[in-house]
């Protein structure tokens, strides 16, 4: 079809990656929690902060792989 | 409030260091600054680093970093948005920006409204999506004025009447002046020292005072026990199913809206090579987590007990009760040159669009390039002043109202915009009507809200709330569907496309 750049199967997989952090995040009823907290931080916090890390690390990996 | 000199030395000594370095940048990598893709987009020669200090730079705005903190002072968790709607942008960015960087390349788009009118071939949209551009654009330079208000407020400069407003004029003077004459150079190379200054600031700020208070475990306990005592109930530490849609459809609708703004688009397009884009989507979530503990200096600031006359002093009351004087001076520097650099490219990228849009496309269509050029510097004044008068006569509500209605109307662009990177299917006639209905919609329920960004409605038993952009954004994407066929099938011409799918391909260089 018009308007996809050829892509491996591959290639066209590696880009599901980028739609887990959207999973990780948009569902806040699996967050809203106090427990367990970490370095004094709830859950909800430093569980969001962790996604900031998996997040770019799967954009680095798609980039770094569909090069 | 008294007047701290040694704060206000060295605030003043950081403003003159960048005032040098915005007028100097217009010598940098020399360009032809009579055409417009120099002045507007510095030459698009910014590599990897000048690109992630310019895009961090133009996105995570002074405005921001007193807003946020604020928001989680009042009202807790909720305000806590912010963090995953910065993560979620970057994987749109990645996918949808190096298609537009693509394609504007080719055919030296400088704005989002250039490639519309390039796509479908449509005056008429392309002055649609300027416009909302402008628009959406205005109340957000002039709530970077606010950013720089607070901070001059702090350090207990203070007049009676026009004289209270002369320290912001004047910074806007020199603000305007070197955008004039340098272009986008100028707050890409004021980016640097900004950035620098805030990630000091705000890392020695979240290491230090939470040390001071006993660690991160004691200030939640404090911010948890104030949000309970609170009559009536407002906030919590912890989001209650209550917000749940609000959040969720906040950061997703907001992380689609972000690459939309015309400054994002021109410090995105202001890149050497598409590579740039996509390296700097996976470098710039550094900034989000800057915000991210940005936002936990609101509850700092209930743990401390800070005196706060009002929620937009939460940070600079944190660094002026745990800091010495030199460094509230640095601090409230790196926040003020904060709002210089986002005030800078905003502008710039306002007047790019009403060049091209408006003044080019529908004024003068036989203008130069050196006439279209002069046209953006002299606009990018107007955009200013108009911002600045504003903030000076209008109260700051009325900023923060439009900023707010802002975000649901630059969603409506997304159809023309990214849609339209992807597949030519709609009609431009469609599109419009689309955008037209979006506009409306969006306006109309955030008014019946009180000009909230979440409109309330009952799904059986619970109340939910979700983003009203996004609600407006599914009203204009079902009309523009609905008459596309129609128009069609009417027989109303559809416009010649300019672009060619190879544009928007990258073009693959050779391994370095």
């Amino acid at each position: 079809m018009a308007g996809m750049q050829p892509k491996s199967q591959g290639e066209r997989g590696l880009w599901w990656l980028l739609a887990i952090p959207f999973a990780g995040l948009l569902f806040p009823g699996l967050y809203a929690h106090a427990e367990p907290s970490l370095f004094g931080l709830p859950f909800f916090y430093w569980y969001q902060f962790a996604w900031l890390l998996i997040s770019a690390a799967l954009t680095a990996i798609v980039y770094l792989r569909a090069r | 409030m008294k007047l701290d000199l040694v704060s206000l030395l060295v605030f003043l000594g950081f403003f003159a260091l960048v005032t040098v370095l915005g007028f100097y940048a217009g010598q940098w990598r020399r360009g032809d600054l009579a055409q417009l893709h120099e002045w507007g987009l510095g030459g698009r020669r910014f590599g990897v680093i000048v690109s992630w200090f310019l895009i961090g730079g133009d996105l995570y705005t002074a405005y921001t970093l007193i807003a946020v903190p604020a928001l989680v002072f009042g009202a807790g968790a909720a305000g806590f948005f912010a963090v995953p709607y910065t993560i979620l942008a970057y994987p749109i960015m990645f996918v949808v920006m190096p298609r537009l960087w693509n394609v504007s390349k080719v055919h030296n788009f400088v704005t989002p409204a250039d490639f519309v009118r390039g796509r479908y071939g449509s005056d008429r949209l392309a002055l649609a999506i300027a416009l909302t551009g402008i628009l959406a654009t205005m109340p957000y330079i002039a709530l970077q004025l606010v950013g720089i208000q607070v901070v001059i407020g702090a350090m207990g400069v203070t007049g009676s009447g026009l004289a209270s407003d002369l320290p912001l004029v004047i910074a806007f003077i020199i603000l305007a002046a070197y955008t004039y004459t340098s272009g986008l150079r100028a707050p890409a190379m004021i980016a640097f020292v900004k950035d620098l200054m805030i990630y000091v600031a705000i890392l020695a700020a979240i290491i230090i005072i939470p040390t001071k208070l006993g660690g991160f475990g004691p200030v939640f306990a404090a911010a948890t026990a104030h949000f309970a005592n609170k009559v009536p109930p407002v906030g919590a530490t912890i989001l209650g199913p209550k917000g749940y849609w609000s959040y969720a459809t906040l950061a997703l609708g907001s992380a689609m809206a972000l690459f939309l703004y015309p400054h994002a688009i021109t410090a995105v397009l202001s890149a050497a090579r598409v590579d740039v884009v996509k390296r700097n989507a996976a470098l710039l979530p550094a900034y989000s987590l800057l915000l991210g503990l940005v936002a936990l200096l609101g509850y700092v600031a209930i743990a401390a007990g800070v005196p706060v006359s009002a929620p937009s002093q939460v940070v600079p009351a944190l660094f002026k009760a745990f800091f010495p004087s030199w460094f509230v001076g640095f601090a409230f520097a790196a926040i003020a040159i904060g709002a210089l650099v986002p005030a800078a490219v905003m502008s710039i990228a306002a007047a790019n669009l009403w060049t091209r849009s408006v003044y080019v496309a529908y004024l003068k269509p036989s203008a130069s390039d050196a006439e279209e050029s002069s046209m953006a510097k002299l606009s990018s004044l107007v955009v200013k002043f108009g911002a600045l008068a504003f903030i000076i006569w209008v109260p700051t509500q009325y900023a923060i109202n439009l900023q707010l209605l802002g975000g649901i109307w630059i969603l409506q662009t997304f159809p023309a915009i990214v849609v339209g990177l992807y597949r030519r299917w709609f009609h431009d006639a469609a599109l419009l009507w689309g955008w037209a209905a979006g506009m409306l919609a969006g306006t109309l329920l955030s008014f019946s809200q009180g000009v909230k960004p979440t409109f309330a409605f009952s799904a059986g038993t619970h109340v939910i709330a979700p983003y009203i952009g996004l609600l407006a954004l599914a009203v204009n994407l079902a009309v523009a569907a609905a008459l596309t066929p129609v128009f069609d099938r009417a027989g109303i011409a559809r416009q010649a496309d300019l672009t060619s799918e190879a544009d928007y391909a990258d073009v693959r260089a050779a391994p370095a």
